[in-house]
């Protein structure tokens, strides 16, 4: 039977349909997965679902269980058994992890929490989700991943009955999201029914039942993935046509010298006592693209961000040149100026203006090149970012839009434009595809080489190693912040980056 | 790039909106504006015509100059995410110094003026020192000041009033343009309109509203013009129409009031001068738009190379000048400098510019909002008091009309949501 029916949902936002007439069935007992390409309303769907938009707010209806059901906000599902964990996550970094998963629900007899309560049903959720932390671990001191597991822990903790994931891997190191995915098994033998969303299609084959696919906020197909399910009959319905290679073609041939980092050396900004980076030495080839791969939390995003402005740290020493001479990275500015530019991972903290327009975002790092003087030329702006717009293909109804309004995706894109209009000569991208689907992926790629074939240098960061050895003429790996290897593109594989990582 | 790519990905379809959801979705502005007619109107009727008179129309324009011009400083920093509760005590404070210069120590106008214009901008950037580059929450800082400031004001004026000022300090605040146009001609129009009370119009006034008016139907066309070439989203033609149509008459409504009585008043220019190069600053020039950014997502502006510590040093910097300016306007216009001047006015300027549609939280808000919710707390203030309502009353309803309007900010941000 199915748990769940959702029938001809229809969701529009001024000047934007992003669900027309969407079906979606989901069996008891199953994991069901959502796939799409950026902004083709998946995220949409799964709010409709959880009563983020209210009825009313939607057209169509929803059955659950049988009986058609209105929630009119997201406590409404929750009491049915419907528990959403979103693309960003919801926990409150300063309370521990007890505090995190009991909020709002706590064990409490009027009024007054009963902490030994709380602790032994958190010590058994952990246990359920495989998490080997103290409850009373403040949320803020473990990693992503492991946060991951406290948002689920969370959602048992509540009688789930319909767990729903919105990218829960997007941020996670490869053995983490196959952590997770193995707890969804375990919990699906436990009767739990579960929804993931993923633009990682490898884990979709891994763990789902049968797949739906959306394309511009319609349903394309249903798919039966019992059977094995090839990435590239999702890929031809997501996208609309066959793609036969994730990396675009290029060959190239890399130059001298531009960029060389030597002897960086970075101190944590408030354990002063701890060494973030270590005697970090790495150059970039004019024409050449470099990977960066290492575990999270081994300082490769450190490492980026104490060179670009020393946005990172403190006690920063070691020098840094471009083309031969010695360039004054002291400032954003300045390093912006001397030409370099970072891509950072955290699109919706670092990246964006939210409450702003596509525009004011894309140009908001190279002011000048739209302004004479002092002056704004606006119409000058609209047509760059127009210009990004198709060039980067960034779903939206028109460059005014506001970038909170745009799907994780998108937004990406967004922010990649933003740098891109700075005309860097060596472009830094910490996780340029996170949360990007496949054929996004794809042009992002292509952008990349063309960037490589301009003569340009390109540092990328990823915890994604098949995008580092698709991608990369020459691969560094991180380890507790040193660069600890580099191999060539040909003698690079995910085993050998993995050894260097575990031999350190 | 490979762009046949993207062939296979079409945009989402655009729909052209109805003219129901444009309003919901601009509800704001319009409101902003109906409020202040509906205000106007209601106050026009109770009064029995008081308020729209020509004398009154130069008191509400002369009443509220000093928080108008604190209002375009206060929109800046409250749009960089902080907040200066010090510009009712700098205001009092620079008043005191004008008095003392040019009272007590015998100065010359002129460069008193600059002394006190140099010394707020002084206060502003000690103040901004702090805010800016040891991330002292802005409201403890300006907090500090107020007290600081309120002090020196009584210490400096040793508890007096000090005044009177000179004519020529006083023309600031009091002073009106001469007409440059014959007073023949005034004359002649003033028995054509078949003016009973008034024997003369004051034709550069007049004549001003209608240049004013006309310009502002000029940039309106050419900005719809420019949007219509980039494809922005349109305010329907109804809309477009009825919103000139009503400012252009009411500006020149409002100056030929003013014609009727003295003509334009010097702090108008001052006031209409300052308001137009704000606008300008905010909207049009990239200082502007860094402050949006710095106030919409401090570590995303630092991170695309925007110096966010010099922004704020100089927002801070500016308001001290602005308070200074409206310190004077206020001492010229009382006459005397008295050791309350100014008292809890920073209430008056911040509740405009949240009345204007500026958001607590940073990067929202316009110069234009805070200018008409200046006019409308004005509005208020003056029609209450013709009607003879208490203090008690008229502290009551500013502060209900404060936080309806901020309630339905919120609100209308909830259902966009
Ligand atoms: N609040 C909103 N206002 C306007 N448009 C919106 C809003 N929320 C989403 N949209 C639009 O609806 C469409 C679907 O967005 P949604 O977030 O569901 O995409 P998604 O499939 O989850 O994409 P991604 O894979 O990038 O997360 C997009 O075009 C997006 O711009
Ligand atoms: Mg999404």
């Amino acid at each position: 039977m199915a748990l769940l029916s959702m029938q001809n949902i229809s969701k529009t936002f001024p000047g934007v349909k992003a669900l027309d007439n969407v079906n979606l069935d989901v069996e008891q007992g199953k994991i069901h997965a959502v796939v799409g390409e950026n902004g083709a309303g998946k995220s949409t769907l799964m709010k409709v679902l959880s009563g983020v938009y209210p009825h009313g707010h939607y057209d169509g209806e929803i059955l659950f269980e049988g009986e058609p059901v209105r929630f009119s906000g997201i406590s409404d599902s929750e009491r049915q058994g419907i528990i959403i964990i979103h693309q960003e996550l919801a926990l409150v970094p300063q309370l521990s992890i007890a505090e995190n998963i009991f909020l709002g629900n706590e064990c409490a007899s009027s009024g007054i929490i009963d902490w030994r309560q709380t602790n032994r049903r958190t010590e058994e959720l952990l246990a359920k989700v495989g998490l080997g932390e103290a409850p009373s671990t403040l949320v803020d001191n473990i990693g992503v991943g492991k946060q991951q597991l406290v948002e689920i822990a969370k959602a048992l903790s509540k009688d789930v009955k319909l767990l729903i994931l919105d990218e829960p891997t997007a941020a996670l190191q490869e053995n983490d999201s196959r952590k997770l995915l193995d707890l969804m098994l375990e919990l699906k033998e436990q009767g739990v029914t579960s929804i993931i969303i993923s633009h990682k299609l490898n884990e979709v084959r891994y763990v789902a039942d049968s797949v739906t696919v959306i394309r511009d906020g319609m349903t394309v197909s249903n798919l039966d993935a019992t059977g094995g399910l090839s990435e590239d009959d999702i890929v031809r319905d997501m996208v609309g046509r066959d793609m036969t290679h994730r990396f675009p073609e290029h060959v190239r041939s890399p130059g001298k010298v531009l960029l060389e980092v030597r002897d960086w050396n970075v101190w944590h900004p408030e354990h002063t006592e701890r060494q973030v980076i270590k005697e970090a030495s790495f150059n970039v080839r004019a024409g050449e693209v470099v990977g960066i791969a290492g575990l999270m939390g081994s300082g490769r995003t450190e490492l980026a961000m104490s060179i670009f402005g020393r946005s990172y740290g403190r006690n920063i020493s070691g020098s840094v040149r471009l083309n031969d001479n010695e360039i004054d990275v002291s400032t954003v500015d300045r390093a912006i100026n001397a030409g370099i530019s970072y891509v950072t991972e955290d699109r919706k903290t670092l990246g964006l203006v939210l409450d702003e327009t596509i525009r004011f975002n894309t140009t908001l790092a190279n002011l000048n090149d739209v302004s004479s003087g002092p002056v704004l030329n606006k119409n000058e702006e609209t047509r760059v970012a127009e210009r990004f717009r198709e060039a980067l293909a960034i779903r939206t109804p028109s460059v005014f839009q506001k970038t909170v309004n745009l799907s994780g995706g998108n937004q990406q894109k967004v922010v990649l434009a933003k740098w891109l209009f700075t005309s860097p000569e060596v472009l830094i991208l910490d996780e340029p595809t996170r949360g990007i689907d496949v054929g996004a992926k794809y042009e992002i790629y292509t952008i990349i080489n063309d960037l490589a074939a301009e003569g340009k240098g390109v540092v990328m960061i990823s915890s994604e190693m098949p995008e580092l050895l698709g991608m990369c003429d020459r691969i560094y790996v991180m380890n507790e912040g040193a660069l600890v290897g580099e191999l060539d593109a040909g003698d690079a594989s995910q085993e050998r980056i993995m050894s260097l990582i575990v031999n350190e | 790039m490979d762009l046949d790519q993207s062939d296979t990905n079409p945009a989402p379809q655009v729909k052209t909106k109805s003219i129901g959801e444009y309003l919901s979705s601009h509800l704001r502005q319009y409101g902003l504006l109906f409020a202040l007619i509906a205000v106007m109107a209601f106050f026009q009727i109770v009064t029995d015509g008081t308020l729209l008179r020509a004398v009154n129309v130069t008191n509400l324009l002369l009443q509220n100059s000093y928080i108008i011009i604190m209002a375009l400083g206060m929109l800046i920093v409250i749009v960089s995410g902080n907040i200066d509760l010090s510009v009712g005590s700098v205001m009092g404070f620079i008043g005191a110094l004008a008095a003392v210069m040019i009272v007590n120590l015998d100065q010359s106008v002129p460069f008193t003026i600059i002394t006190c214009l140099v010394v707020g901008g002084i206060i502003g950037a000690a103040q901004g020192y702090w805010v800016a580059y040891w991330k002292i929450p802005s409201f403890i800082v300006t907090l500090a000041g107020m007290l600081v400031f309120r002090g020196l004001s009584l210490w400096l004026l040793e508890g007096q009033s000090v005044g009177p000022f000179p004519k020529e300090f006083q023309l600031i605040a009091t002073g009106f343009v001469p007409d440059i146009f014959p007073v023949s001609w005034g004359d002649s129009l003033a028995n054509m309109l078949e003016i009973r009370r008034v024997k003369h119009v004051n034709i550069l006034a007049l004549s001003t509203g209608i240049v004013a008016a006309a310009m502002v139907i000029w940039i309106g066309l050419r900005q719809r013009a420019q949007n219509k070439l980039y494809g922005i989203e349109d305010e329907p033609r109804s809309f477009f129409i009825a919103r000139n149509v009503i400012v252009a008459a009411a500006l020149v409504f409002v100056m030929y009031k003013l014609s009727l009585f003295r003509g334009l008043p010097n702090v108008l220019i001052t006031m209409g001068v300052l308001t137009l190069i704000y606008a300008f600053i905010t909207e049009t020039t990239t200082i502007g738009r860094r402050v949006y950014a710095l106030g919409g997502n401090q570590k995303a502006a630092k991170l695309s190379g925007i110096k966010t510590e010099r922004l704020t040093f100089l927002a801070f910097t500016n308001m001290g000048v602005l308070a200074a300016a409206a310190g004077l306007v206020f001492a010229a216009r009382l006459n005397t400098a008295t050791p309350k001047a100014g008292f809890a006015l920073e209430l008056d300027v911040i509740a405009a510019v949240f009345i204007g549609g500026a958001s607590m939280a940073g990067g929202v808000g316009t110069i234009i909002g805070a200018v008409v919710g200046a006019f409308l707390m004005g509005v208020l203030n003056n029609g209450m008091s013709i009607m003879g309502i208490g203090i008690d009353y008229q502290q009551m309803i500013k502060g209900l009309v404060l936080l309806a309007a901020v309630i339905f900010d919120v609100y209308n941000k909830n259902k966009q949501g």
